[in-house]
């Protein structure tokens, strides 16, 4: 079963605590330990960890970093000016297609840390080092580089723990460090769940002790990639492959404001533009059922008739009904508009929503 | 893990005979396949269904399965407590779990079924 799949250093691990491994993106990651939903209300209520070391992470270095990656990003860098802080972005093609979502962080004076999904390494990785001047340092460190999620409103307590008195934890979506039992760990106050929490960046021989520290904690809990799944769209969060790719462009996809409209000289900047002028066609939406579960390729239709796909869609745990994201017609985009899906035999109501579908978590209290 | 007082189907099926009545529901393995059952589609009683006939679908976070009679009759009861707690049927497969009561139109055909040993050997067969 492990032919050709690559695995974290953390494989053994979740092989040990009897995790249920499957093929993602060409990895064998866990889906899940005990249980989805369990480890779901994990992190909703205490905390849980994720092992995501099969991310890229490409490292940039140069005087001329900053400019050469502002016409890569849609995103502009001047909001990170201050070392440490964090972004949320897309890079798209000329076409404004999405290559990839991707954070960036400002992680030294001329130097820039950029996450990227998985499945997308290699792509990313080709384009971006190709859009590249010469004087610009790239590195890519994915493979020496683990990455354990750290999520839930007790996460920051966790890790306050074990960092010691004089710890100061990082702003919201900002970088700080931290040693941990005498491991040296970058601390990212970042996250896919909704959740406060953190990302922790560790050199791969050391993800086995980083890992375990943090399981030496009762309340911690291991969590795999299905309750990272629930938990993001329960946010709404996107997630590339199911709810954008190359042909779709960020307006669409409700990534609009990634893409300053005072920022123009970065790659598919025309090709937005034109798009955000004329309005989109279709437009990513959020829709909630009361019966069954919608999932990915799913049709939605609108009294009867086809209008779009489910683009990613779960039984959210902590509503205890189906939600999904799907692309639809922009008259039908609208908040209340009525729709059905198709859930195989049967058509169930559909009501267009504007994620995050659970509103009130500790990520949401930080900010009020 | 597998009551030998239960006949088993390669849908993973389990059936409890007791007179004319069987009770249909899906095994440990199946449950555990699945994962946290989240949704139970659920027959109307009264219905007739033939063997080998889907009659309904089970649902967890990650998958969907539909559920296969493995005899022939009518539907004459539905395990309605489903609807407020489809995870019964991780938590209690062969009892509170159950799914469907058919009365059987053709009672030969549980004969074809597996019993227990069978069904763990075919088991064994798949992995």
């Amino acid at each position: 079963m492990s032919d050709g799949l690559r695995m974290t250093p953390l494989y053994e691990e979740h092989v040990a605590l009897g995790a249920r491994m499957v093929d993602f993106a060409g990895w064998q990651m866990p889906v899940q330990y005990a249980g989805i939903i369990d480890e779901h209300h994990a992190v909703r209520s205490g905390v849980g960890i994720f092992d995501v070391s099969h991310m890229g992470e490409f490292r940039f270095f140069g005087v001329h970093a900053k400019e050469a990656l502002q016409r890569i990003v849609t995103n502009d860098l001047d909001k990170i000016d201050a070392v440490g802080d964090a972004l949320y972005t897309v890079m798209c093609d000329e076409d404004g297609g999405i290559i990839d979502d991707l954070i960036v962080y400002h992680s030294g004076d001329i130097e820039y840390l950029i996450v990227a999904n998985a499945s997308n390494r290699e792509t990313d990785w080709d384009w971006i080092t190709s859009h590249l001047p010469g004087n610009v340092e790239a590195v890519d460190e994915s493979d020496r580089t683990a990455l354990i999620a750290v999520q839930g409103p007790k996460a920051l307590g966790i890790i306050a723990e074990l960092a010691g008195d004089q710890w100061e934890p990082p702003r919201r979506f900002a970088l700080g460090s931290a040693t941990l039992d005498g491991v040296n760990v970058l601390v990212a106050r970042t996250g896919y769940t909704g959740e406060d929490g953190v990302e922790l960046f560790c050199h791969e021989s050391q993800a086995v002790a980083v890992w375990r520290l943090l399981l030496s904690f009762a309340e911690v809990v291991p969590c795999g990639l299905g309750a990272r799944d629930t938990l993001r769209l329960e946010m709404g969060y996107p997630l590339y492959g199911s709810d954008m790719d190359r042909g779709v462009d960020p307006i669409s996809a409700g990534l609009g404001w990634v893409v300053p409209k005072t920022k123009s000289d970065f790659i598919g900047a025309e090709a937005i533009a034109r798009v955000r002028e004329a309005g989109p066609s279709e437009k990513l939406v959020g829709l909630t059922v009361s019966e069954g579960v919608p999932r990915h390729g799913y049709s939605v239709l609108h009294e009867g008739q086809a209008v779009g796909k489910v683009a990613s869609g779960t039984f959210a745990p902590t509503l205890g009904h189906g939600v999904a994201t799907a692309y639809v017609p922009a008259a039908l985009s609208v908040v209340g508009t009525r729709l059905e899906i198709e859930i195989r035999r049967k058509v169930v109501p559909a009501v267009v929503s504007r994620p995050p579908f659970v509103g009130e978590t500790s990520l949401s209290a930080t900010r009020s | 893990m597998y009551p030998e007082d239960l006949k088993y189907d390669r849908e993973h099926e389990w059936v409890r005979v007791s007179g004319d009545i069987a009770t249909i529901g899906i095994s440990d393995f199946a449950q555990d396949q699945l994962g946290e059952v989240v949704y139970v589609d659920l027959p109307s009683a009264g219905g007739t269904i033939s063997a080998g006939d889907s009659f309904g679908e089970i649902e967890s976070v990650k998958s969907v399965s539909e559920l296969f009679t493995p005899v022939s009759g009518e539907i004459v009861e539905v395990n309605d407590a489903l609807d407020g707690a489809p995870e019964t049927v991780n938590e209690d497969a062969y009892g509170a779990g159950w799914i469907i009561k058919v009365k059987l139109s053709d009672p030969t055909e549980v004969e074809g079924l597996m019993d227990a040993v069978a069904y763990e050997a075919y088991l064994a067969e798949e992995a």
